[in-house]
């Protein structure tokens, strides 16, 4: 857990310090709340991109604890933004349990240069290591080069890999990737696809599709359905989330890039706004990169400083 | 594309349009609310603190207040804002006098670099240019392969290596400038920016001595990208920006920043994932766009990309010799296909944001066409030449032959008829000097 928040917190440095310095500069002074003061308060939060709409939800609470008179002084405001945030998120943390199911299999949408086969190829030696035999299939037969990528991918956690050439059938592919990693007993197979963005109506078809077909091959399949997000993303994001959540139905949100300059804040009213549990966070290039989210942790190694 | 921010500000002007006068308070509640849909897009919080101030302080002089049309005054004024925030110049590449121009792309990883490398060399190809691409991106796996594949599809040659550092890489390919008028060259990205990427990139950079160097970023970045634009700027020096995945429903806040920042312009941008989907920007079109007023210099443009000199010329002719047939109508309905999704082409004409809620667009359009095309198809040449012939036995044939009912055949054939119809009545004495100017404007 030390490890973990060092890490995320170290990442999460240029965060910290934006949302940390204004905010106590804010009310380190002696003096009332006033527009300005909310102002600054709101600038802070819309830079770290949680969105107009949550920074103003929080604004509206934090006058209403004024109001109660149960924030007085300045070291009182930050404790109580990092409950709000804390209480908001908290519903969406739970990790992935792969031994509901054998093989257990993961479906990872996303829009293009999320991540999603270098979180695909983190998940692998994530599984890997802890003693389950993992499949991967390179069912993004669109992108040039990305099956090769997917390749340094699976040798690096020494997974095993199934694929095709480029421009094939990807449902095709990833009935077959069930078939086989059921013949092979295979604990999780993860279905990689190529990214689309979410505005291709023929594309989220696509998709659909594969969903459909994994469940032809094995019934109850995909047991997991991950939309991989990137974190600088701004307020798209959220329109991410509706879209690929309306057309297959996603079970869990994994955030990459959260070491970058991003400030993460898209996460808050993700997490609030739709009822999809964040499984994971990316947190660096490395292959362990790739940590649980805990909502506690998220919020602490965002607004604290260093221990 | 950028059609969430276009729709907002539209609900914003049509109330300030409405009125007679403005007051003091009508320009200030629609600032307002231009501030909220422009922090809802993603653009940068301190640049719509000043651009709102300075509108402000334009918008309230007197004689906007007085002037006849106010509301049109303050979209002017906005528009005008809007412009110099994107700058004046766009989609401009500065080639070196003594070729070949070397071009830097760098970026984070997924901005798209390696797709925009290729686009950029798609570009100068069709210029006849002679193109060599450089895949010193060594970091992340595969992404010489991505390269190569992307180079062979369109032509264009590909230097890349293995077991060798970047900057080895890029000095080899280097070696072979004699060769070409054109050099573009993929940096490796990280997942962001740190001392090591810059350091490399700097690096590079001096070695190379590049004409252009050109950042790559994801139009979809939030409040970060005028972060990233602002390091790259400062910590390696670059020329201009290139914003991609501008295709999905961007809201355009990296656009409107980026440049207002860092001083530097965007020069194109990336709209779809094929090789040929990159435009250059232009920030008058852009702000147009934006504003609801059209874009309608793009869309002739796109006609003349999408529709050849020839089947103009012969459509002209059949118009005057009033012999359009079922064979031109065809033609007609594919040309329509090839420009593209129609809301896309809606979205150019003025006040087009808010049509595109109205029109049945989408892949049924598209469906329509084909089925369309697929009726004119199961006809005979004799009955695409003089369709009055086609009577109730031939019609069950062709519904027969296309898969379709007799219904749809007929319908095809009044929309023909009201075709027909209409262009005889443009090519009447008024009509021929309309038609004449519109054919034209878009001729080569």
């Amino acid at each position: 857990m030390n490890r973990l928040f060092k890490r995320l917190s170290s990442g999460l440095t240029k965060t910290r310090e934006a949302l940390t310095s204004a905010l106590g500069n804010l009310f380190n002074k002696e003096g009332v709340i006033d527009r300005d003061r909310i102002e600054q308060i709101e600038e802070v939060l819309v830079l770290s991109d949680m969105g107009l709409n949550t920074a103003h939800v929080l604004i509206e609470w934090v006058k209403g604890e004024i109001a109660t008179g149960r924030i007085k002084d300045p070291s009182q405001f930050r404790y109580y933004i990092k409950m709000r945030l804390k209480e908001m998120m908290s519903g969406n943390q739970s990790g992935l349990n792969p031994d509901t199911n054998r093989p257990y299999i993961i479906m990872v949408v996303g829009v293009n240069g999320v991540g999603k086969t270098s979180t695909i190829g983190k998940l692998a030696y994530k599984f890997k290591s802890s003693g389950k035999s993992v499949m991967l299939t390179a069912s993004d037969t669109f992108r040039a080069g990305a099956i090769e990528q997917l390749e340094v991918w699976a040798a690096r956690s020494s997974a095993e890999i199934i694929k095709q050439k480029s421009g094939s059938d990807p449902s095709a592919l990833a009935y077959d990737a069930v078939i086989s990693a059921m013949a092979r007993e295979k604990h999780v197979l993860i279905v990689d696809t190529a990214g689309r963005l979410h505005t291709k109506y023929n594309l989220m078809e696509e998709l659909k599709k594969m969903k459909r077909v994994i469940g032809k091959a094995l019934a109850g399949a995909p047991h997991e359905i991950i939309l991989v997000l990137d974190a600088t993303t701004g307020q798209n994001a959220l329109s991410q989330v509706r879209v690929f959540n309306e057309a297959v139905g996603l079970t869990g949100i994994i955030v990459t890039k959260l070491d970058g300059t991003a400030k993460g804040g898209i996460v808050v009213p993700i997490a609030s706004e739709f009822k999809i549990p964040i499984r994971m966070i990316g947190i660096g290039e490395g292959i362990s990169d790739l940590i649980d989210f805990r909502a506690e942790e998220f919020v602490d190694a965002m607004f604290d400083e260093e221990r | 594309m950028l059609e969430s921010l276009a729709l907002k500000l539209d609900n914003v002007f049509k109330k300030l349009r409405g009125k007679g006068l403005l007051t003091e308070k009508d320009v200030t509640d629609a600032l307002k609310e231009i501030r909220l849909s422009l922090l809802e897009a993603d653009v940068n919080y301190r640049v719509v603190k000043s651009f709102v101030e300075s509108v402000k302080e334009k918008a309230l002089q007197q004689e906007v207040l007085k002037n006849i049309t106010p509301g049109e005054q303050v979209v002017k004024i906005v528009w005008d804002e809007m412009c110099a925030i994107m700058g004046k110049k766009g989609g401009t590449i500065s080639f070196s006098p003594n070729p070949p121009t070397i071009i830097m792309l760098v970026g984070l990883q997924g901005s798209g670099k390696t797709t925009t490398t290729a686009k950029l060399a798609n570009i100068f190809k069709k210029d006849g240019k002679k193109v060599l691409i450089v895949a010193a991106d060594t970091n992340r796996p595969a992404a010489a392969d991505q390269l190569e594949i992307l180079g062979k599809s369109i032509g264009v040659d590909v230097h890349r290596e293995s077991g060798k550092d970047s900057l080895a890489i890029a000095m080899s390919a280097l070696a072979k400038r004699l060769y070409y008028d054109i050099l573009i060259f993929d940096t490796a990205g990280r997942l962001h920016i740190d001392e090591e990427l810059m350091e490399q990139l700097r690096e590079m950079k001096l070695k190379l001595s590049p004409h252009e160097t050109l950042l790559v970023a994801d139009a979809m970045t939030g409040q970060d990208a005028v972060n990233i634009a602002e390091s790259f700027s400062n910590n390696i020096g670059i020329d201009g920006v290139i914003l991609t995945k501008m295709e999905g429903d961007a809201r355009g806040g990296a656009l409107l920043s980026i440049r207002a920042v860092t001083g530097k312009s965007v020069k194109f941008i990336g709209v779809g994932e094929n090789v040929d989907a990159m435009e250059p920007f232009y920030p008058e079109r852009i702000a147009s766009k934006i504003l609801g007023m059209g874009d309608i210099v793009s869309l002739v443009e796109k006609v003349k990309k999408n529709i050849s000199g020839d089947s103009l010329l012969n459509l002209e002719e059949k118009i005057k010799k009033d012999s359009f047939d079922l064979e031109d109508f065809k033609e007609q309905l594919k040309q329509l296909v090839h420009m593209g999704p129609i809301e896309e082409i809606i979205g150019m004409v003025p006040g087009g944001s808010r049509l595109l809620g109205l029109v049945n667009s989408g892949p049924g359009y598209q469906k329509e066409i084909n089925r369309a095309v697929s009726i004119i198809n199961s006809m005979t040449k004799e009955e695409r030449r003089n369709y009055v012939i086609i009577n109730g036995n031939r019609r069950k044939r062709i519904s027969k032959g296309s898969g379709t009912s007799v219904q749809e055949v007929n319908k095809l054939l009044k929309n023909f008829f009201q075709t027909k119809k209409m262009i005889k009545a443009f090519s009447g004495k008024k009509g021929k000097t309309a038609l004449g100017r519109a054919l034209s404007s878009v001729r080569f």
